[in-house]
C-alpha cells in the first residue's frame, strides 16, 4: 500500500489509498473525498458569460461567515479582469453548483485560489476570450489589453458579451492558463468590503431559519433522555389535543412532532409522553482522561526513527509532561434550522450544510431515495466551524416533512443543538523531550489518546450524525489496531500530531519544519461515548497547545528565551519568519529565567507573555502569536491583555478579511481556553445552554488585538481562518506561565486550575 | 382569542395567534421578519433582541400578549440595504461581523444603550453587552463600530 501525501491527495492526484493521522484508512479517504468533491474539469462547469457582459460564477464552496462569498468574487473579477460589481456568484445549489465536497479543513483557498478549478476555471476563460478576441480584431494575442471585460488592440475594441455572450465555452479547464499575478491584482488583494454586510447589517439577509416555503408546517424534534437511551412507546394522545397538530413521527429512535405553527410543535415536543429505555451510562468524566487510556485503540504511528528510548536514556535531562484537552463544542450561536419539501418522486432540503452534495447523498439514503431525485440548496446559517447540527437538522426535516407530505421547518432547541452535536476531540497528550548537555533537544517523543464516533456524515454515511443514527444507520466502524504499522511513503501532519521542532523524517523523506532528528509520535484513537466531529481546527488546536506548552516547559529547563530556543530549533524559513514578526510587533523582550522570582504572594497580579507557533496542517498556514496577560495571585482569574498575531497564508486575496479571521479565531481560541468544556453526568451531556457551556461575551474584557500580515506572493494560497486558533491556548498558557511560574496542562484554564497549579 | 395589535417598525399589525406564543415567533413567523433570529429561546444569548417601548428586549421569552400595543422595532425595520440607519454603517465601515446571526442582539442592545446614554462609557457599553454573545468572537470590530456610531452621532 503507498502512502501518499495529504496536499497530494488535495491536488487531485487520483489515488485514496493512504494511512494516516487517527481515522481508519478507509474512513480518511473517504474524509478527503468529501473536502474535495468531484468538481466539474470544464469551464462552463464554472462560468457563464451573458450577452451585456455580466459573469455568473459557480462554486461548491459556501459562504460560512468566513468572507469566502466576497473573496471568492473578488477572484473571478481578478482573473477575468471584469469589474467585481458584474460578477454573480452562485454558491453551493446541487442543481448548478460544480461538487466540491465539503467547506472546511480551511481548504477552500487552497482548492479555489490555485492553480485549479474556481481560479483555473477563470484563468482558462480570459485565455480563451483573448483567443477569440484576437480572431475577431485580427492580432496576435500578445498585443491585446483587456480592462473591464473589453479588449483592445490600439483603437479598437471588442467587450465579452460580443465574444461570447450567452454561449457556451466548450472547453475544458487548461493546466496551462496563466494565473494573474499578485502583483499585478486589482481586485483580489484588496481590502474589498463584504459583499453581503449591507444585508446583514440591516437584517434582509435570508438565513436558512428565514427560508418560508408555501404550505410549510413546523416541525421539532424529540432526542433520547440519556445517551445510548432507546426508545420503547410513544403516546400520540398526550399531544392530540394540541390546535394545529399534525402527527408524531418516529422512525426508529427518531422521534418528531409536526404541527401548523412553531409554537405549537414547541409545545407538542414539551409534552409528548415518550417512554425510553436508558443507555448504557457513560465513563465518569472525572477520570475520563485515564479511562481512554484503557480502552482498545487504533493505533498510528506518524514517524519514528527507532532510537527514541536510546537517544532519551542517554539525554542530561528529559522534561515529562501530559497534556489534557476537554471536548470542546461548535456552539453555534442559531440553534440550527433547516426547510425540506419531500414529495413522492423528488426532495428540496435548504440547508445550512457545509456541503449540499453530500447532504443530497447521505439524505438521499434516509429517505429511501436516488440521490438524482434529491436537490440541496445552501442557505446561510450560523458560524458552524465545523459540524454543527446544520446536516442533523437537515435530516430532521427531510424526514419530518416525508412523513407529513408538506414542507416541513424544523428549528432545534439549544439544548437538541449542544448536547447531540459532533463534538470537537478531548485529548491526552504524554510528551517526554531530551536534552543534551548544552541544552539543546535531542529526542522528541509523543504519544496520545482521543475519543471519535461518528463525524462528517460525507456521501453515505448518514449514522455519523445522530438523527441518522436514530432512524436506524450505523456510524463509521471504530476498528482497533494495534500496534501501528510502521509510518511509510512522506509524513502528512494534517492533525499537526508531529511538533514544529523534528525534521519528520520517513525513510529519507523529511518533510518536518524543525531540525530534531529522534522522534517518534503514536496517535491512539479510541471510541468516544458521544458524537466527535472536526471542529475548528480539529485535534491540530489540542495537539500544538501540548507541543508549543512543552517547548516552552523545554526552553525554561534550558534556560533558553523562548523565541531564540524556537528558533534554534526550526527550519522552516516561513515558520521562522513568523515568529520573528509576532515577537517584533509584540516587542518582545528576550529572557531566560525559568519562572517569575518576585515573591507571588505579595503582588495581587502578575503579568507575563508567552509565544507559540504552528504551520497549520503542516502544509497550510503559518501563524505565530505572543499572548500578554495578567494573572490575579489571590482568584487565579486569569485576565488575556494583548494578542499579537503573525500570519504567512500565501498570496492574501483580501487582508481585511485575513485579519477578521485572525482575530475571530484569537478570541474564538481564548473563549476555548479559558471557558469552555462540556460536562456530563452518568448519563447524559449536562452542557446544554449557555449557563453550562460558558462563551466569552461580546461585552468583557477583550484584548488588544494586533496581526502582522506577511504577504507571500510566489507562495500557493494557504487556508487562514484556523491558524491563530490552533496557537491561542498554548501562547496564553505560556504566559500564565511566565506571569507566576503556574503551568496549565489542562484546558480551561480555570481559576482552579490556576490557584492549583500556583501551590 | 382575541387578536393582538402591535406596532412593528412603525406600522400597525394584527395577529390571531395563541397569546402565549413567543413574540419572535410571531415577528419571524407571521410577519416573515429576518431580523431577530432564534439562538437558545432562553434569554441567553440576544439573537433575537428587538427594541420594544425603548427597551431591547429578549423577543424569544416575551409572550406576544406583552407586546400588545407596544412599539417594536427589529433590526429590519432600523435600515435598508440602500439605507442602512447609522449604527448599521458603522457596523459595515467597520466590517463588525462574521456570520451575522447575532447582528440582533449587538445592534439593537447597543442601538437602545446609546438612544438612553448618548455618551456611554467605555465600562457602560461593556455592560450593556455583557449578555450578548457572538460565536464568531468579531468582539473588537463591534464595539468598534458601537463607538463610530457614537462618536459620528455626537459630532
Amino acid at each position: 500500500m503507498s502512502q501518499i501525501s495529504r496536499r497530494e491527495l488535495l491536488k487531485g492526484s487520483g489515488a485514496l489509498i493512504v494511512t494516516f493521522g487517527l481515522a481508519p484508512a478507509e474512513s480518511f479517504a473517504q474524509a478527503v473525498a468529501t473536502l474535495v468533491g468531484n468538481p466539474s474539469k470544464e469551464v462552463d462547469g464554472w462560468l457563464a458569460i451573458a450577452a451585456d457582459g455580466s459573469v455568473t460564477a459557480y462554486t461548491g464552496k459556501c459562504e460560512l461567515g468566513q468572507g469566502l462569498y466576497t473573496a471568492q468574487t473578488q477572484l473571478v473579477a481578478e482573473e477575468l479582469c471584469v469589474p467585481i460589481e458584474r460578477v454573480k456568484l452562485i454558491q453551493c445549489q446541487t442543481s448548478v453548483t460544480p461538487d466540491q465536497g465539503v467547506t472546511s479543513g480551511a481548504q477552500s483557498h487552497p482548492q479555489n485560489f490555485n492553480h485549479m478549478n474556481l481560479a483555473l476555471a477563470a484563468a482558462t476563460g480570459r485565455e480563451a476570450l483573448l483567443q477569440m478576441a484576437a480572431r475577431h480584431l485580427g492580432a496576435p494575442v500578445e498585443q491585446l489589453t483587456v480592462r473591464d471585460g473589453v479588449v483592445s488592440h490600439q483603437a479598437r475594441k471588442v467587450a465579452y458579451g460580443e465574444l461570447i455572450g450567452g454561449r457556451k465555452f466548450n472547453l475544458p479547464l487548461s493546466g496551462t492558463a496563466k494565473r494573474r499575478h499578485p502583483r499585478d491584482w486589482t481586485v483580489l488583494g484588496t481590502p474589498v468590503k463584504r459583499l453581503d454586510m449591507p444585508a446583514m447589517a440591516t437584517g434582509h439577509l435570508e438565513y436558512a431559519h428565514n427560508v418560508r416555503v408555501p404550505g410549510m408546517a413546523h416541525g421539532r424534534v424529540v432526542r433520547p433522555p440519556t445517551v445510548g437511551a432507546t426508545l420503547v412507546a410513544v403516546d400520540e394522545a398526550s399531544v392530540r389535543d394540541i390546535p394545529g397538530f399534525l402527527r408524531v413521527v418516529v422512525k426508529n429512535n427518531f422521534v418528531g412532532v409536526v404541527c401548523e405553527k412553531q409554537w405549537q410543535a414547541v409545545q407538542a415536543a414539551s409534552r409528548l409522553k415518550a417512554t425510553w429505555k436508558p443507555g448504557p451510562g457513560l465513563p465518569a468524566q472525572a477520570t475520563f482522561h485515564d479511562y481512554m487510556r484503557t480502552r482498545p485503540s487504533r493505533d498510528t504511528l506518524l514517524v519514528d526513527s527507532k532510537d527514541i528510548e536510546a537517544k532519551l536514556a542517554s539525554a542530561a535531562t528529559v522534561v515529562r509532561a501530559t497534556y489534557l484537552h476537554p471536548y470542546h463544542m461548535h456552539a453555534s450561536i442559531g440553534a440550527s434550522c433547516a426547510v425540506a419539501d419531500v414529495k413522492k418522486d423528488g426532495a428540496t432540503i435548504w440547508s445550512p450544510t457545509q456541503g449540499v452534495y453530500p447532504q443530497r447523498d447521505s439524505c438521499a439514503m434516509l429517505l429511501g431515495m436516488p440521490r438524482e431525485s434529491v436537490k440541496v440548496n445552501f442557505a446561510r446559517g450560523s458560524g458552524c466551524y465545523g459540524i454543527n447540527g446544520a446536516d442533523t437538522v437537515s435530516y430532521d426535516a427531510a424526514l419530518l416533512s416525508q412523513a407529513v407530505g408538506r414542507p416541513v421547518r424544523v428549528q432545534l432547541t439549544r439544548k437538541d443543538e449542544m448536547a447531540w452535536e459532533n463534538f470537537g476531540l478531548a485529548f491526552v497528550i504524554d510528551q517526554r523531550v531530551g536534552l543534551d548537555r548544552d541544552g539543546n533537544i535531542l529526542a522528541w517523543d509523543y504519544e496520545a489518546w482521543s475519543p471519535v464516533r461518528g463525524g462528517r456524515p460525507g456521501y453515505n454515511q448518514p449514522g455519523n450524525q445522530v438523527t441518522g443514527f436514530l432512524a436506524g444507520f450505523e456510524p463509521a466502524a471504530f476498528a482497533p489496531r494495534s500496534p501501528a504499522p510502521a509510518p511509510s511513503g512522506v509524513l502528512a501532519n494534517g492533525q499537526n500530531v508531529v511538533p514544529s521542532y523534528v525534521t519528520g523524517c520517513i525513510g529519507t523523506a523529511c518533510s518536518g519544519t524543525g531540525t530534531v532528528k529522534s522522534e517518534r509520535m503514536l496517535s491512539r484513537s479510541v471510541e468516544s461515548p458521544f458524537w466527535t466531529g472536526p471542529l475548528r481546527s480539529p485535534a491540530r488546536l489540542q495537539n500544538t497547545f501540548a507541543h508549543e506548552c512543552l517547548m516552552d516547559e523545554v526552553a525554561a529547563a534550558a534556560k533558553a528565551d523562548p523565541v531564540e530556543y524556537r528558533l534554534r530549533h526550526l527550519r522552516d524559513p516561513r515558520l521562522m519568519a513568523v515568529v520573528r514578526a509576532a515577537a517584533k510587533a509584540a516587542n518582545w523582550e528576550p529572557r531566560t529565567r525559568t519562572q517569575n522570582p518576585e515573591p507571588r504572594t505579595q503582588d495581587a497580579v502578575r503579568s507575563g507573555r508567552g509565544i507559540a507557533c504552528v504551520l497549520y496542517e503542516g502544509d497550510n498556514g503559518y501563524c505565530s502569536m505572543v499572548a500578554e496577560v495578567d494573572v490575579n495571585i489571590a482568584t487565579g482569574v486569569v485576565t488575556v491583555k494583548r494578542l499579537v498575531m503573525a500570519l504567512d497564508v500565501g498570496p492574501i486575496s483580501n487582508p481585511d478579511g485575513v485579519r477578521n479571521q485572525a482575530e475571530g479565531g484569537a478570541l474564538h481560541g481564548m473563549s476555548r481556553a479559558l471557558f469552555e468544556e462540556v460536562t456530563w453526568d452518568a448519563e447524559k451531556v449536562t452542557s446544554v445552554d449557555w449557563r453550562t457551556y460558558r462563551t466569552l461575551p461580546v461585552g468583557s474584557n477583550i484584548p488588544q488585538l494586533e496581526t502582522v500580515l506577511i504577504n507571500t506572493m510566489d507562495a500557493e494560497a494557504n487556508g487562514a481562518g484556523e491558524t491563530s486558533i490552533t496557537v491561542t491556548a498554548a501562547a496564553i498558557g505560556n504566559a500564565i506561565f511566565d506571569a507566576c511560574g503556574a503551568r496549565l496542562r489542562q484546558v480551561p484554564f480555570t481559576p482552579e486550575r490556576v490557584k492549583a497549579a500556583l501551590k | 382569542m382575541p387578536a393582538i395589535n402591535l406596532r412593528v417598525n412603525g406600522r400597525a399589525q394584527t395577529v390571531d395567534v395563541d397569546q402565549t406564543t413567543p413574540l419572535l415567533y410571531v415577528l419571524a413567523d407571521e410577519l416573515t421578519l429576518n431580523g431577530p433570529k432564534f439562538g437558545c429561546g432562553l434569554g441567553q444569548c440576544g439573537a433575537c433582541t428587538v427594541i420594544m417601548n425603548g427597551q431591547a428586549i429578549r423577543s424569544c421569552m416575551t409572550p406576544v400578549s406583552a407586546a400588545a400595543g407596544a412599539d417594536v422595532t427589529t433590526l429590519d425595520g432600523l435600515g435598508t440595504v440602500e439605507q442602512p440607519h447609522p449604527i448599521q454603517r458603522a457596523f459595515i465601515e467597520e466590517q463588525a461581523a462574521q456570520c451575522g446571526f447575532c447582528l440582533s442582539g449587538v445592534v439593537m442592545t447597543a442601538k437602545a444603550l446609546v438612544d438612553r446614554t448618548p455618551n456611554p462609557t467605555d465600562a457602560q457599553i461593556q455592560q450593556a453587552m455583557s449578555g450578548v454573545l457572538c460565536r464568531c468572537f468579531a468582539h473588537a470590530r463591534m464595539i468598534r463600530a458601537i463607538k463610530r456610531y457614537v462618536r459620528e452621532k455626537n459630532a
